[in-house]
């Protein structure tokens, strides 16, 4: 039963960098997170999106991850943002406050969108 | 014509000559035609004292030949002759004459009669004396003990003059000073969340130096747990404010507890006061632990924070070291171990403090001395009643569902048992079970969002229960109940720890995560509570156990 059912892959855009998450964020999902999150960080000087669009898990560890990277974003001076979370994940962001300190956004378009400068 | 001076030894001995007679010191004629009380006081090395002492009899002042400072002022003052007034050799008064009317010398005979006046007033002036030394001394007793009484009222003012009112919950204390006043106190703070503030505190000493460091201290106290949420931290400032200003070799033992009575949890700091002891209704007595200084030793301490969610039927008795440090007449100290045994017992249960205040006099004997104040507060959380049973349950026969003890009037129709299945403890099973609460859920109608509520609740219980009640044994799998009645689920969640502590040490709260005050971790409990309608904890001999209830129809929470 037990096992690695976790991904993550960066993906460099102009201004930001893209980390996709696939399966389930427990506690199976550090080390795999927190190394592609450092990747992330090397490759933008300033916004990270998380991809949620396939994560179909979280849990209270899980929480604790993520909450330990807007740590070390705000550490870094990074920008975490967010998208292609489902309405009970949003729901749990908002109650944890999570999504008082990143940016929610509905899908990928609006969260590049966000990033371009404006006009 | 004569002049008394009115002397005792305090006026005697006193270094600074005073003049009380206001006619002497404005320079008016001394003595009139009628006799004067004339204060005079001689300091103690003024050769005259020797030498009245040595003569015991009349003297002429006119003829006497001394440097003495008094000899002067008695010749200014225009006395003549002077007869000592000696009692069992001191020195009590003296009597003082003026010339005479006919301006003639004191005679012989004038002498002798002075001197026999003299030997018989002595000591009906020394009586006198002493009969109004003992009124004075009286006096300044009763003033005293007035005086505590008045401080015992006003210290008694500082103590919580009734008992909060919490649906759910029992409280009582109990204060006991070993004198007037006390280095003892307790206090409950109301807040405006409903949640309350237990505090109990020792100040060492005892008596009035004591009792104005516990009125400083509970004014400290209140101030800062009215501007501060967790115990540690009003603990911290209350130290940092106390230590400048305490005496030196005094300081403050204190118990600060926050009472949430909705959710049950407790959470504590304690600085350096004895343990609490909590109680379970299987009469386990388990010490609240928290480490910290006492208040007033040394500034910048910081206080560690514990909590407990307390289950019904639990109680918690907090206490000075007044009992345990109680001696009985053979020398045998009343101790903890004892305490212990007494919480255990279930004919304590009821009553908590009139057993022990009952077992403590039984202990130290009627004849005993009290050495220490004796403070207690308890606090019960009341049992819940029995629930109905739930004839017509039907799929599942399950002795346990029986045991559902839910308001009345949260549910309508009888209960229905739905489910009833393990899952081995091991990470990552909780998936199991969410997944097939959710599917029953799904069928019972609950709708999408509050399906994946439930699911979560469940998930994150049974990862409590594999993890802290189990501790991931493969032998003790997790156990799953779900029950229905028309208007709400019930998932029971079972595992075999007792009297384990599955809650967290403090709130999670985001902002003191990232500022690295908090660990990241800690949001289990919260999801829970806060994805499903109620949640309840409780224990049985040999399981923990977590029903989470969520209504089937309403509004989300």
């Amino acid at each position: 039963m037990m096992g690695k059912t976790f991904t993550a892959h960066v993906r460099s855009q102009p201004d930001l960098a893209m980390l996709d998450l696939a399966g389930e964020i427990n506690a199976f999902a550090e080390e795999v997170l927190n190394s592609a999150y450092a990747e992330a960080e090397r490759l933008s000087p300033g916004r990270i999106v998380l991809n949620f669009t396939k994560v179909n898990y979280i849990n209270s560890t899980g929480i604790a991850l993520i909450v330990g990277l807007l740590s070390r974003a705000n550490k870094s001076r990074h920008t975490l943002a967010v998208y292609g979370l489902s309405d009970h994940y949003r729901e749990i962001f908002q109650i944890t406050r999570l999504a008082d300190f990143m940016t929610i956004y509905p899908d990928e378009t609006s969260a590049l969108a966000d990033s371009l400068p404006a006009e | 014509m004569i002049t008394l001076i009115r002397n005792s030894w305090s006026r005697l001995f006193n270094r600074k000559a005073r003049w009380a007679d206001k006619k002497a010191a404005d320079g008016a004629q001394p003595f009139s035609s009628h006799t004067q009380i004339v204060e005079f006081d001689i300091t103690p090395n003024d050769p005259l004292l020797a030498y009245l002492l040595s003569v015991s009899s009349a003297v002429d002042l006119e003829r006497l030949k001394l440097e003495s400072p008094a000899l002067r002022k008695l010749k200014e003052a225009g006395v003549k002759l002077v007869v000592p007034l000696i009692s069992q050799g001191e020195l009590i008064g003296l009597l003082n004459l003026g010339p005479r009317r006919s301006e003639q010398d004191y005679s012989a005979d004038d002498r002798r009669l002075l001197n026999t006046l003299a030997a018989q007033a002595a000591p009906a002036l020394r009586v006198a004396q002493l009969a109004r030394q003992q009124q004075a001394e009286a006096r300044e007793r009763e003033r005293l003990a007035h005086e505590m009484r008045v401080a015992r009222v006003i210290q008694q003012t500082l103590l919580p003059k009734e008992i909060p009112a919490l649906p759910g919950w029992q409280m009582a204390a109990h204060w006991q000073p070993a004198r007037a006043v006390s280095g003892d106190f307790y206090d409950f703070i109301q807040f405006p969340d409903g949640c309350l503030g237990i505090i109990v505190g020792d100040v060492t000493d005892k008596g009035v130096p004591a009792a104005l460091v516990m009125a400083t201290t509970r004014s400290v106290l209140r101030a800062s747990a009215e501007q501060l949420v967790f115990p540690g931290v009003v603990l911290e400032q209350v130290n940092n404010t106390l230590c400048p200003d305490i005496p030196l070799n005094m300081f403050v033992t204190c118990l600060y507890a926050l009472l949430d009575p909705v959710t049950r949890r407790l959470r504590f700091a304690n600085a350096g006061h004895n343990l609490p002891y909590q109680r379970t209704t299987s009469h386990r007595v388990l010490e609240l632990r928290a480490r910290g200084m006492p208040l007033g030793l040394m500034p910048g301490m910081t206080y560690e924070e514990k909590e407990v969610e307390l289950a019904p039927g639990d109680q918690v008795i907090f206490y000075s070291d007044g009992i345990v440090e109680a001696h009985n007449t053979g020398g045998e100290m009343f101790g903890f171990p004892r305490l212990r045994e007494l919480l255990a017992q279930p004919t304590c249960a009821s009553e908590m403090i009139s057993c022990l205040v009952s077992e403590l006099a039984a202990f130290t004997g009627p004849a005993w001395e009290q050495e220490d104040d004796v403070t207690f507060v308890s606090l019960s959380c009341e049992e819940i009643p029995p629930a109905p049973s739930m004839e017509g349950s039907a799929g599942v026969t399950d002795s346990h569902a029986r045991e559902f003890d839910w308001p009345e009037q949260n549910v309508e129709g009888e209960w229905r048992a739905l489910a009833e299945f393990t899952i081995a403890s091991q990470p990552g099973n909780e998936r199991q079970a969410m997944e097939r609460v959710g599917e029953i859920a799904v069928n019972l109608g609950l709708s999408a969002e509050r399906v994946e509520r439930l699911k979560t609740a469940v998930a994150e219980t049974t990862m409590n229960a594999m993890e802290h009640g189990n501790h991931y044994s493969p032998d003790l799998p997790v156990e799953i109940i779900v029950i229905a009645s028309p208007a709400a689920i019930v998932v029971r969640i079972r595992d075999h720890g007792v009297d384990q502590q599955i809650v967290p040490s403090e709130e999670p709260d985001l902002d003191a995560k990232l500022a690295g005050m908090q660990s990241p971790r800690g949001w289990g409990l919260f999801l829970i509570k806060n994805m499903v309608d109620e949640m309840r904890v409780s224990s049985d001999e040999t399981h923990h156990i977590v029903d989470l209830y969520l209504q089937l129809t309403g509004e989300a929470k």
